[in-house]
């Protein structure tokens, strides 16, 4: 009958489940993944940026962030904010219009959306006429101009979008009292731009694409002055004072025109082609803005000379002798000023440039000479070069914290000291609890720190292992390097650079002990570099050792990339942390497991081939063991075996080739083919694929056998002090687990501290026990006498945690895709289990160890595994009995990427990648909950004002 | 040659030292015999381990009659239901076996010389559309070898016919476990994996928790031949298919009658390999009175299957399969139809 029993029916502990446990996806990190539109509202002080797929974020002051998602999924072509208003207009590729709103919601701002509308044509119509081309929010705050494909401007009125079709700017009147042979009824196809005069709101500007631009005064309906361009029309900017506008054209040219009240039909006051005399490409925007000492500053995206620069990303600022194209490394989709909104203000003043681009955002500082770059607290860009591994470390000690954002500190000088300057709303929720680390490892052979306590994830220290390491890349080819005459100015800006020069450089595993500051950092072309944090510069050699993990097995060839190439001789550092040993595996494949021991100075890797351990205060290698199968040939010929023709002149291939890649993806993206990415991850014989080719929602049934391929690969490393031989001696041992369902205990001896460079460190191996069901190992733990899981090193002598019992018996837990066991120790013999799989197909993808408090009571927590499935399912597993808690669907199970990419920190919460360039964070704790909480409020000096008109403007709604 | 001795009822002893006295009361110490007995039945069933020989003593009325045979030329078909009342000379046929040489006859040996492959199981719980199915996997190099696909069924729902996704057995690899059982074919929908239903999961699931179980897999599937399967009673003739679909879930809590021993049974068999000596099975924990009441809880149920044999319809189906009783009125259980079933199809 017992079986009958199913966990869960305690009423007391239903109870305390739902004090501990709680899931909330809370925050998206990082950059928006394909970002198609930008707003700025100068009132508010908060940018919006719309993305691709829909979704529409602003941003204000560091920690101040809303989101909102369009039902439609549809690409947000442009946000517009209204003047003076916590309100917003997005149209999206599907020609609609949403009004979003800023409300305060119990204490806090809420972005929600309040209205949307599809401009209708009339019955029979091409759908062209109504084809929303151009909106300009009209500062009486209550109407919308939407200027259409077909040339003719439509007025909305707001909130509710109700048509004024009596106020319709027909191209029929806009001709009227232009001369017949200038114009005629194409010229006015299509309303590129409209603009506000900036003094009176009467009167505003319509520019048409092929050239024709018109002042049009809305008291009267007609149109006061014409504008006759002869190049077609991109754009159009006024001057602040309305005496002048400037237009900018497809040929890269821009022009200034005049506004007098004498002159109807002015000529341009100066027609100018910046990148000239030869053919340019099209300026899709620009800026005229002022300044007291008279000498404007021009700011424009595009303009390059087409034939030499037309392939490049550029933004042009001119202030009178100074001229600077920055030049980004993707795409520019739009960019803003910030300048001085003071209505009463003389001048523009700007300061500050901000640039989204479709793979960062730059923002650079106007007011400091050379025109720095300001370093962005959030939108960072993740993916600057692409993540290859993620690594959680909670809690971190001040000091540590301290040392690290010192290091950095020295790596920004090149950024400038302006204060951020999108600074709108207000920040209230509670400071981050504790401070935590995200640690990212990338392609390139880089580590970024990143701050992850808060709303904001920001970069606190870049650390780059490329320097230990001869590569093809000279860092003195730069293709910035230009000298002082060099024409067009170009300056590159911006850290996005997703290119690897050489892949095995990427970084697979890193392990941080945050209380001695020791980092493992190990790579593709199984390098493992151990360092130290040194607060100042160093030139040191970094010793090598290399570790053959094949040594007793013959005949095997390695076919896959050579080993990198070491520097010789001392190597200059930087302040922070500094390589000072590499243990180099051989074969050199993939690093697939680390572990660190701090206190016991020893650091263990593994690979497909077999697994090793390092002293690293002897600088000696202890032992290797290969964990091949003998008819493993797959192992040892390496999948990477193409990365050895790579040179540098294919770069530019290998470029094309990741950028389709990526493209196609992305188009995967959406309808997620299930089959299709499982064809990918599955391990199916080569008999098996053709199977599925033929019809491809067939699987094979068959039982895992000892000759599967990559049963060798070491999946996980441990380091514990327990019971390995006998009940009353504990010793240091290491575990190791494999693909293939294999776990190996060694029983080390690490001499004590005072002969501890004198002895050898010795290891032997103690026990190895063979899952008969022969999944991958996912995770190895002991528990100690209290059933809870051993310290990490050092943890006990920092006093954070209590010793460990060593009293009663140890457990072994050991995690494998199916199934959870436990074995008692050191008498190895099962205890209990859970079977996951077996019960519910799903496979145990991410496990970790989290505590667990109660929201209600301070002194109750717990330790529970928190478990990632490849149905991007999370479960909660009770410990020591491994009974289910809980279970929150998380991540699509389609989202491989996003599924790999998951770490779990100490206290239940979570990172996993939704695009390259974000992160989602969640949580799985009532009690770690580190979402935005922030309130937006009209500013001060004009809120009287505004607010009655805001009540006015509602009553109005209400009214109609 | 007949030879009458007592045994003490409540003492019956192992089957060895049952052996032993066998032989010795024949004096026939070096040769080795068949042990059958004449169950109340009257059918022929062998003795050859301590469970069946005390089942055989217990079921002694009072006497207990005890057919040896010399082993190298033993009738095995001999054994099995039925067998003494369907050969009224039985004992004949087994005390002279050079009766077969006329008609020669397939060799089929005892149930412990060899390893059952595949048997059905509940049939007496599930509905006659359903099929229970176990693989035993364990030592043998065969493959499993079978694919599935997805694909859809129609359900007999209170909203009327209603198709829903399903799982279903897409090929079967020539010389593989599964197909030399004949218990599964292709298009076969398969319902359960070792007690859990499939509909809801997905083909990458149901996949997932087939190789996690594969070691002792049991699956339930609705064959895509109906006619192999027996009426049970007139009641169902009419409509066997669809009406018993309706009744699915209904039949579905039941938890399977083998399955937890069988599961116990076959699975925990990780090795261990201490010092570098010889791999060993690792044993099951006690329960220590340390230990936490829940826990023990959990240990009960291991040490309760255990040393499970397998239940005892199993055994007899086993070698009922392997008999060649068939043109028989099946007058009640679900057993008895099931026999018939296996039978047919193994033929």
């Amino acid at each position: 009958m017992r079986r009958f029993l199913r966990p869960g029916h305690d009423p007391v502990r239903e109870r305390l489940k739902r004090d501990l446990f709680q899931f909330n996806k809370t925050v998206e990190h990082g950059f928006p993944h394909q970002p198609s539109a930008l707003g700025y509202s100068p009132f508010l002080r908060l940018m919006a940026i719309g993305t691709r797929s829909g979704a529409i974020k602003l941003y204000g002051a560091p920690g101040v962030e809303f989101m909102g998602l369009h039902e439609e999924n549809n690409t947000v072509m442009q946000i517009h904010f209204i003047p003076d208003q916590c309100q917003l207009v997005t149209l999206l590729d599907d020609n609609s219009l949403h009004l979003w709103s800023l409300k305060q919601h119990g204490g806090a701002s809420e972005l929600r959306e309040e209205h949307r509308f599809t401009l209708k044509g009339p019955p029979g119509s091409p759908p062209s006429a109504t084809q929303v081309t151009a909106v300009l929010p009209h500062s009486s705050r209550e109407v919308l101009y939407l200027g259409t494909e077909s040339g003719s401007i439509f007025v909305v009125e707001l909130p509710l979008f109700r048509v004024l079709e009596d106020r319709t700017i027909s191209p029929e009147a806009v001709l009227q009292r232009i001369p017949e042979d200038n114009c005629n009824r194409r010229s006015c196809e299509l309303v590129e731009a409209l603009r506000e005069h900036p003094k009176n709101p009467d009167q505003i500007l319509i520019g048409y694409s092929r050239g024709l631009i018109v002042l049009w005064d809305l008291q009267n309906n007609k149109a006061t002055h014409h504008f006759l361009g002869s190049q077609q029309l991109e754009n159009l900017y006024w001057q602040r004072d309305g005496s002048k506008f400037i237009s900018c054209h497809y040929d890269g040219s821009y022009t200034q025109w005049p506004v007098s009240s004498d002159n109807r039909q002015p000529e341009p006051l100066e027609n100018t082609v910046p990148y000239g005399p030869f053919p340019c490409k099209a300026i899709s925007k620009i800026y005229w803005q002022t300044t007291k000492n008279g000498l404007p500053y021009i700011i424009f995206q595009g303009g390059m000379p087409r034939a030499s620069y037309g392939d490049r990303h550029s933004i042009s600022v001119i202030h009178g002798s100074q001229q600077t194209a920055f030049d980004f490394t993707s795409r520019v989709i739009d960019f803003f000023i910030i300048f001085s909104s003071d209505p009463a203000a003389e001048f523009d003043d700007p300061s500050a440039l901000v640039v989204l681009a479709e793979e960062e955002l730059v923002v650079i500082d106007l007011k400091s000479a050379g025109w720095p770059a300001v370093h962005p607290p959030y939108l960072a860009s993740l993916h600057c070069s692409a993540i290859t591994c993620s690594h959680h470390v909670s809690n971190i000690p001040l000091k540590l914290w301290e040392r690290i954002i010192s290091a950095g500190s020295k790596q920004n000088i090149h950024y400038s000291s302006m204060p951020w300057p999108i600074d709108g709303g207000t920040n209230i929720a509670p400071d981050p609890p504790q401070r935590d680390l995200l640690l990212t490892g990338h392609e390139d052979g880089t580590v970024r720190f990143w701050d992850a306590s808060g709303v904001c994830l920001h970069l606190l220290y870049k650390l780059s292992t490329v320097r230990v390491f001869l590569t093809d890349a000279d860092p003195n080819d730069n293709m910035n390097t230009l000298g002082e005459d060099e024409w067009p100015p170009l300056r590159k800006v911006g850290t996005f650079d997703p290119y690897s020069d050489d892949p095995r450089l990427g970084i697979q595993k890193i392990y941080l002990c945050k209380y001695s500051g020791y980092l493992a950092v190990a790579g593709t072309a199984g390098q493992v570099l151990v360092m130290e944090l040194n607060d100042e510069d160093a030139e040191h050699v970094v010793d090598h050792a290399e570790a053959d993990l094949l040594q007793d097995q013959e005949g095997y060839r390695w076919k896959g990339h050579e080993k990198l190439k070491t520097r010789d001789g001392p190597v200059r550092f930087e302040a922070g942390f500094q390589p000072f040993v590499l243990v180099q595996c051989q074969p050199p494949a993939v690093v697939t497991s680390l572990a660190l021991h701090s206190e016991w100075k020893l650091v263990a890797f593994g690979t497909s081939h077999g697994f090793g351990l390092f002293d690293h205060q002897q600088k000696r290698l202890v032992f290797v063991k290969c964990t091949l199968h003998p008819s493993d040939q797959l192992a040892l010929e390496g999948p990477l075996s193409r990365v050895k023709s790579l040179k540098k002149s294919l770069r530019q291939s290998f470029r094309r080739i990741r950028r389709s890649r990526v493209s196609s993806r992305k188009r995967r993206g959406g309808s997620g083919n299930a089959s299709e990415v499982q064809e990918a991850n599955a391990k199916f014989d080569q008999d098996a694929l053709q199977e599925m080719e033929l019809a491809p929602v067939q699987r094979k049934i068959e039982a895992r056998s000892a000759e599967d391929s990559f049963t060798g690969f070491v999946r996980t490393l441990y380091f514990a002090d327990t019971f390995l031989r006998d009940s009353s001696r504990h010793c240091p041992s290491l575990w190791a687990g494999t693909n293939g369902g294999t776990v190996y205990a060694f029983c080390l001896r690490v001499p004590p501290a005072e002969r501890r460079m004198d002895e050898p460190v010795r290891a032997e191996q103690a026990k190895e026990i063979q899952l008969m069901h022969r999944a991958p190992i996912v995770g190895i733990l002991v528990l100690d006498g209290r059933s809870t899981p051993l310290p990490e090193p050092l943890e006990v002598a920092h006093d954070l945690s209590k010793s460990p019992d060593m009293q009663g018996s140890h457990q072994l837990l050991v995690v494998s895709e199916e199934q959870f066991k436990v074995f008692t120790l050191p008498k190895v013999s099962s205890k209990l289990k859970l079977k996951l799989t077996a019960l519910e197909g799903c496979r145990v993808r991410k496990v970790t160890v989290a505590n667990f408090g109660s929201c209600k009571t301070d002194d109750y927590s717990e330790n529970d595994l928190a478990v990632l499935t490849n149905l991007g399912d999370i479960q909660i597993i009770s410990l020591p009995f491994l009974k289910l808690q809980t279970r929150y669907p998380c991540i699509r199970k389609e989202d491989v990427s996003g599924i790999a990419s998951c770490v779990f920190t100490k206290y239940g919460q979570g990172f996993y990648l939704i695009s390259p360039s974000e992160f989602e964070r969640f949580s799985l704790s009532t009690k770690w909950l580190v979402e935005p909480r922030c309130i937006v409020d009209m500013p001060e000096v004009t809120s009287n004002n505004h607010v009655h008109n805001k009540s006015g403007t509602e009553n109005a709604a209400r009214k109609s | 040659e007949f030879r009458r001795f007592s045994l003490e009822r409540s003492k019956p002893g192992k089957f060895e030292e049952f052996y032993g006295l066998l032989q010795h009361v024949h004096k026939i110490p070096n040769v080795d015999v068949l042990v059958g007995y004449t169950d109340i039945h009257g059918d022929l069933l062998p003795i050859n381990n301590d469970d069946n020989y005390h089942k055989a003593v217990s079921t002694a009325n009072p006497l207990l009659r005890i057919f040896i045979q010399r082993k190298e030329d033993a009738d095995y078909s001999a054994f099995g239901t039925d067998t003494m009342t369907r050969k009224k000379n039985v004992l004949s046929n087994v005390l002279r076996p050079d009766n077969h040489k006329k008609k020669p006859h397939i060799v089929i040996s005892m149930p412990q010389d060899f390893r059952p492959v595949s048997s059905i199981i509940d049939v007496d719980i599930l509905p006659e559309t359903h099929r229970r199915v176990r693989l035993y996997k364990y030592g043998t190099d065969k493959p499993l070898g079978f694919y599935i696909r997805d694909g859809s069924s129609v359900r007999v729902t209170p909203h009327g016919l209603e198709k829903v996704p399903g799982i279903f057995i897409s090929r079967l690899v020539p010389g593989g476990l599964a197909q030399s059982t004949g218990l599964l074919a292709v298009n076969d929908e398969v319902l359960e994996v070792n007690g859990i239903e499939v509909s809801g999961k997905s083909l990458d699931q149901v996949t997932d928790m087939m190789i996690a179980n594969s070691r002792n897999l049991i699956i339930t599937v609705r064959p895509a031949n109906q006619r192999n399967n027996v009426v049970r009673n007139s009641r169902t003739s009419g409509s066997s298919g669809q009406s018993t679909e309706s009744s699915l879930p209904s039949s579905t809590p039941n938890i399977l009658g083998n399955l937890l021993q069988g599961e116990e049974e076959s699975d925990e068999e990780d090795i261990i390999i201490e010092d570098s000596g010889e791999p060993q099975q690792i044993p099951k924990a006690a329960p220590t009175s340390e230990s936490i009441e829940s826990l023990s809880q959990i240990e009960l149920l291991h040490e309760s299957t255990q040393n499970g044999f397998l239940p005892s319809s199993e055994l007899n189906l086993n070698h009922s399969a392997g008999s060649i009783s068939m043109e028989y009125e099946v007058p009640e259980t679900g057993r008895k139809s099931l026999e018939e079933e296996g039978t047919i199809i193994t033929l």
